[in-house]
């Protein structure tokens, strides 16, 4: 399988990359390019031109400004399970990390192509749901911030502008009294989620002062269940509200029916996955 | 489309190819380069037959461009083995019958190879994930394992 033609070129800096953009119509960035080229081989995307990012050196790497973590969008999956500050500040992305694809992919595949590239099985939207990352975008009229939450709007939709370039991901630390979850069902390495549920939680004494719950799979986009979290927020979390919140994630889900299974399945899955993210996110919160 | 020159390191030498942007490292390294023991399996970057070593990490070249090779360290199955003979890897997937049809082994071989140098006396388990890349349809795996394991304390003793 070879893809269909294209012209090739390598952006030096952010700037080169969004003026090619704006010279070359229809050119999309190849970061890792491993959702990109295969949907190129089966010519589910035919774009004339690719703009290479991955000679970028501002766009990669990890570093920690105060109480924010800033990650470059093409720091790769491998790169973030071996970063010691996100070992120490959040350990929630390393541990999601260790569960994309495989060794090999995971050398190529990066947190900023994972989030904007917009397959609802991608992993990384859910998870910056759920640690409420702001993503910072820059386009040919300059930088903005955006939330995660309101980014994603659909299968390969997002809020993404024209000729913009998600540049990096920033996210809070993980505090004392802040726990996190992350379950996901899969039917063997390198594929994707049947379902899959980050949950980051805050306690204040024994009372849950804030929760997100995010799902990942089980709708046209990563999706948070504001009606679960509105369940056990201000309340202190037992089994019986756990089961509440379940329903309230299989309300939630719209899974589109494929080989991992029917819509009931997978959305019984993702009640599951949220049970098991909430109940370990409780037990890392409370120490 | 015009073509690209391209130049990288494979195996220790210089080589120079010319090639469409739509090429494939795999294609290249097979076809222009004449370079067949790295093999094409899935083609879609699941089976881990084309692993090759690029700048000291593993990847799939089914899923990498040639023109993105530019300038870079390849090493392919065949810069394993040297005047000394096999490489510890090698010998152990003979020794522990890490193969049956043997055509995931060069995709096999060349990430146990980077893997040990990643975790040099890692656990089964770690093995399993280290290798998780990388499918076998015939062994079950089991030897496999044993394979990396043997490799690991050939090259902790050298």
């Amino acid at each position: 399988m070879i893809p269909p033609e294209f012209e090739y070129s390598k952006a030096t800096s952010i700037q080169d990359a969004i003026a090619q953009l704006g010279a070359n119509e229809d050119a999309k960035l190849l970061a890792g390019g491993h959702s990109l080229l295969p949907m190129m081989k089966l010519r589910f995307a035919e774009p004339p031109h690719l703009i290479d990012i991955n000679g970028i050196e501002e766009l990669k790497g990890i570093r920690l400004d105060g109480d924010t973590i800033c990650i470059g969008a093409m720091t790769t999956e491998n790169e973030l399970i071996e970063s010691q500050i996100l070992q120490q500040h959040c350990p929630l992305l390393v541990e999601a990390a260790r569960l994309v694809a495989d060794p090999q992919v995971r050398n190529r595949g990066t947190i900023g192509g994972d989030v904007v590239h917009g397959d609802p099985g991608n992993d990384h939207p859910a998870v910056m749901l759920a640690l409420d990352a702001t993503l910072v975008l820059q386009g040919p009229d300059g930088e903005r911030q955006q939330s995660a939450n309101g980014f994603f709007l659909g299968t390969y939709w997002n809020d993404l502008q024209e000729h913009e370039i998600l540049v990096e991901l920033r996210i809070p630390v993980i505090k004392p009294g802040v726990g996190h979850g992350y379950s996901k069902l899969k039917r063997k390495t390198g594929d994707y989620a049947v379902a899959g549920s980050p949950v980051v939680v805050e306690l204040d004494g024994d009372v849950c002062s804030d929760i997100r719950i995010a799902l990942t799979n089980v709708a046209p986009m990563a999706i948070r269940v504001e009606a679960a979290e509105s369940l056990l927020r201000g309340k202190v979390i037992d089994d019986a509200l756990i089961e509440q919140a379940a329903a309230e994630v299989i309300k939630a889900c719209d899974p589109a029916e494929d080989l991992r299974g029917d819509v009931l399945y997978k959305s019984h899955m993702a009640a599951e996955m949220a049970r098991r993210s909430i109940r370990a996110a409780l037990q890392q919160a409370r120490g | 489309m015009a073509k690209q020159h391209v130049s990288f390191n494979l195996n220790g030498k210089k080589v120079d190819a010319l090639v469409e942007p739509r090429d494939l490292l795999v294609h290249t390294i097979r076809e222009t380069l004449n370079l067949t023991g790295t093999h094409i399996g899935c083609e879609s970057s699941h089976c881990g037959a084309c692993t090759v070593d690029l700048d000291g990490k593993s990847v799939k070249s089914c899923t990498v461009l040639a023109v993105q090779a530019e300038g870079s360290e390849l090493k392919t199955v065949e810069g394993l083995a040297d005047a000394d003979g096999l490489h510890a890897v090698q010998q152990a997937f003979i020794q522990e019958h890490g193969l049956q049809c043997g055509f995931c082994t060069p995709g096999m071989l060349i990430r146990a190879y980077r893997f040990l140098q990643e975790n040099p006396n890692p656990t089964e388990e770690e093995i399993r994930w280290g290798m998780s890349g990388n499918l076998c349809r015939c062994t079950g795996y089991q030897n496999i394992v044993k394979a990396v394991q043997t490799a690991a304390q050939t090259l902790q003793q050298a």
